[in-house]
């Protein structure tokens, strides 16, 4: 049952993410709504396939890579959903559908086997701890496409090159409000986050921070984004260099999540 | 029956005579009835707008229909026959049905795609509506057109795009802005171009407009006209900041903004985009200032090569919106087709029974020792010969009302069996066409 969700899910995130890149090619408007019903269905299937695991399992489903990858991919696309629902901005989905395929069959390319949980992980704190670094970063993502959206949108109208893509793609202004959404609710996610992690670590491991790798980088990403919505909230950032900087700390989020679990071994490493 | 179309436009004739033949919306029922009292025209609608005066109508005479609406045209305005009937062009069939689709859907327009035009003749048909001077044809005809160029405006780019300058500036701002509603536009020196751009900024939802100029009252002048605020010019860098759309058409010399100007004004927006626009030749603006983040700078020449672009690619799309077209022609032919055979057959059939059924009593009144079913089976016979007779007209009319060769035959039926379409008969056919 949860496989065939699962691959069901990916299929239909394939189709989506189909329909979403054919949007930003064909000009009729049904297009987009076709795109996003087939997207909702998609995670409606997830939504069965993850709740399904977690009630096999015994435990929520975020203890390996196959299903963080695939609960990561389950809150981009929710969190995508609602911005599109609020700022009407399907392209975005042409960025953000196609990432959240990838992730869900990077989810399905590594081994799907439900293991027992391990003894360390056997708290309530893996709720808060978990969800909120996954909201964090599915918020980060989001970010980061609106941060390369804004570059192109940019640069086109700099350089005056007002073409077919010019005209599909938001206009700054939206694409800037949803980056500091974004920014505004990832960052205390990826702050209260931390905290609970640490206050866990006390718990499960005698130490608040212990400086794994996962908790450095974690700190570094942290602090990247600390700068960004600082400068923000102070000089009124915003523009190209926010949006290199917003895809740069994307980049490290990304290293912190699936990097430091393949390559630096560490107490975070349970898979 | 048949859809003429006479009319006059742009491209026929120059803005002193459109003048003179256009129909006031104000005094249209009175055009409306005298054109559906004219000879042989059963239905008609008259379009007026600056760029055409046009009448579609139907009739049964395709010529004399013309003839008498061309006449029609000239005598109504007082005008002399000569004078106007070399700017008059007529359509009929096909060719009319292509026309009115054509122009629905912009592409017969000046600015080929501008959107005035659909809204235009949807008013006309209303007063048409309204006074009854058209029917079940032209209503199914002009809703056809209202179909055809929605299909064109969804399915094509052709009025996707600003073709002109100020609506090109409009879209850029948009691009940036999204919405345009809490935005101020500032006005640098006065121009006509300038006007305008402005004008089309608060139409379309800015929030408000500031004014500033070399002589202080013709920025009070301005100002006052766009309900907005004038400012002195030399404190225009005080003010700078508050602006989020800058327009600019001074006649000076040099640039007025420079990018070490717009540092200071830039921190002061916290870094929120602005857009700039300068219409001046010379530049009033530093090119340079382009290379700032949240600076967006258009000069003249960037405007008109965005409208020229755009333009350009309208003219691709009427490609996709003439194969659109074409294929709707003939959809809507097949319907005006069908729409004059039914009648026709059932007159037809009418006309046989009413003489059969005739001959039948006549015979059997004079028959003195008829045997008890007799009536039963002359009824009999006479049907079966009828119907075997009529067989094959009927299929041949019916596969005619299809193509677009139906009115010889139809003519020829009628002559032949003087047959007589009561208007009742049309009706119930396009109710059931509905």
């Amino acid at each position: 049952m949860t496989e065939i969700s699962f691959y069901l899910t990916l299929a239909l995130y394939g189709i989506a993410a189909l329909a979403y890149l054919a949007c930003l090619l064909r000009t009729s408007p049904c297009q987009a709504a076709i795109a996003r019903r087939i997207l909702i269905v998609g995670f409606l299937t997830h939504c069965l396939a993850v709740i399904h695991r977690f009630i096999a399992a015994g435990h929520l489903p975020i203890t390996n890579m196959h299903e963080s990858l695939s609960f990561f991919a389950l809150s981009i696309v929710g969190i995508y959903l609602y911005f599109e629902a609020r700022y009407k901005v399907s392209s975005l989905g042409s960025f953000v559908v196609p990432f959240a395929l990838l992730v869900t069959l990077g989810a399905g390319l590594v081994p799907t086997t439900i293991k027992p949980l391990n003894p360390a992980l056997q708290s309530a704190w893996i709720y808060s701890h978990t969800i909120l670094a996954f909201g964090a970063y599915s918020f980060f993502t989001i970010s980061c496409a609106v941060a390369v959206l804004f570059l192109i949108q940019s640069h086109f109208l700099k350089k005056k090159h007002l073409g077919n893509l010019f005209l599909k793609l938001p206009s700054l202004d939206i694409l800037d409000e949803i980056g500091y959404r974004c920014l505004a609710f990832g960052f205390p996610m990826l702050t209260v986050a931390i905290i609970t992690g640490a206050i866990w670590a006390s718990r499960a491991w005698g130490s608040y921070w212990s400086w794994d790798p996962k908790e450095s980088w974690s700190l570094i990403t942290w602090f990247i984004y600390a700068a960004l919505l600082h400068g923000r909230l102070t000089t009124g950032w915003r523009g190209k260099r926010a949006a290199i900087l917003t895809i740069i700390g994307f980049l490290i989020m990304l290293f912190t999540f699936i990097g430091v679990n393949l390559w630096l071994p560490g107490l975070h490493s349970y898979t | 029956m048949n859809i003429i179309v006479v009319g006059l436009s742009h491209k026929t004739a120059s803005v002193d005579i459109r003048e003179k033949v256009a129909f006031s919306p104000n005094s249209i029922e009175k055009p409306l009835r005298e054109l559906v009292a004219l000879e042989g025209i059963v239905e008609g609608v008259i379009v007026s707008t600056c760029n055409r005066v046009e009448i579609y109508a139907t009739t049964r005479d395709i010529a004399g229909g013309i003839a008498r609406i061309r006449r029609f045209m000239a005598e109504y305005h007082h005008l002399a026959h000569d004078l106007l009937d070399p700017h008059l062009y007529s359509y009929h069939g096909e060719e009319a049905i292509r026309h009115v689709f054509r122009v629905a859907s912009s592409l017969d327009s000046m600015v080929v795609g501008e959107p005035q035009i659909l809204g235009q003749i949807k008013t006309s048909y209303g007063y048409a509506a309204e006074y009854k001077s058209s029917g079940i044809i032209l209503n199914r005809f002009l809703h056809k057109a209202f179909s055809v160029a929605k299909r064109v405006r969804t399915e094509t780019k052709i009025a996707s795009s600003a073709v002109s300058v100020s609506f090109a500036a409009v879209e850029l701002a948009r691009k940036i802005f999204g919405s345009l509603t809490d935005k101020t536009v500032l006005l640098i020196g006065a121009g006509e171009m300038c006007e305008l751009a402005a004008r089309h900024f608060l139409t379309n939802g800015a929030k408000g407009v500031m004014v500033t100029n070399r002589t202080f009252e013709r920025a009070q002048k301005l100002a006052d006209e766009f309900s907005g605020e004038a400012i002195p010019f030399e404190e225009l860098f005080l003010h700078l900041h508050k602006a989020d759309i800058v327009l600019t058409s001074t006649g000076a010399p040099h640039a007025i903004i420079t990018p070490p100007d717009l540092e200071e004004v830039i921190k002061r927006r916290r870094m929120r985009p602005m857009f700039l626009i300068d219409i001046a030749v010379p530049r009033d603006i530093d090119p340079a200032v382009n290379e700032m983040d949240a600076v967006y700078l258009y000069d003249m020449d960037d405007l008109q090569q965005v409208v020229a672009a755009n333009l350009e690619g309208r003219m691709q799309e009427a490609d996709k919106a003439e194969a659109i077209i074409a294929e709707e022609i003939i959809q809507f032919y097949k319907w005006v087709g069908t729409l004059e055979v039914t009648p026709t057959i059932v007159a037809l059939r009418n006309r046989f029974e009413e003489l059969r059924k005739a001959e039948l009593d006549r015979t059997l009144t004079g028959w003195k020792d008829a045997p008890p079913d007799a009536e039963k089976r002359l009824d009999a016979l006479t049907s079966a010969f009828m119907n075997k007779l009529l067989h094959q007209p009927t299929m041949v009319l019916k596969k005619a009302g299809q193509g677009n060769r139906n009115d010889l035959y139809l003519d020829a039926l009628r002559a032949l069996f003087d047959l007589e379409l009561g208007g009742t008969d049309t009706d119930d056919s396009l109710e059931l066409e509905e």
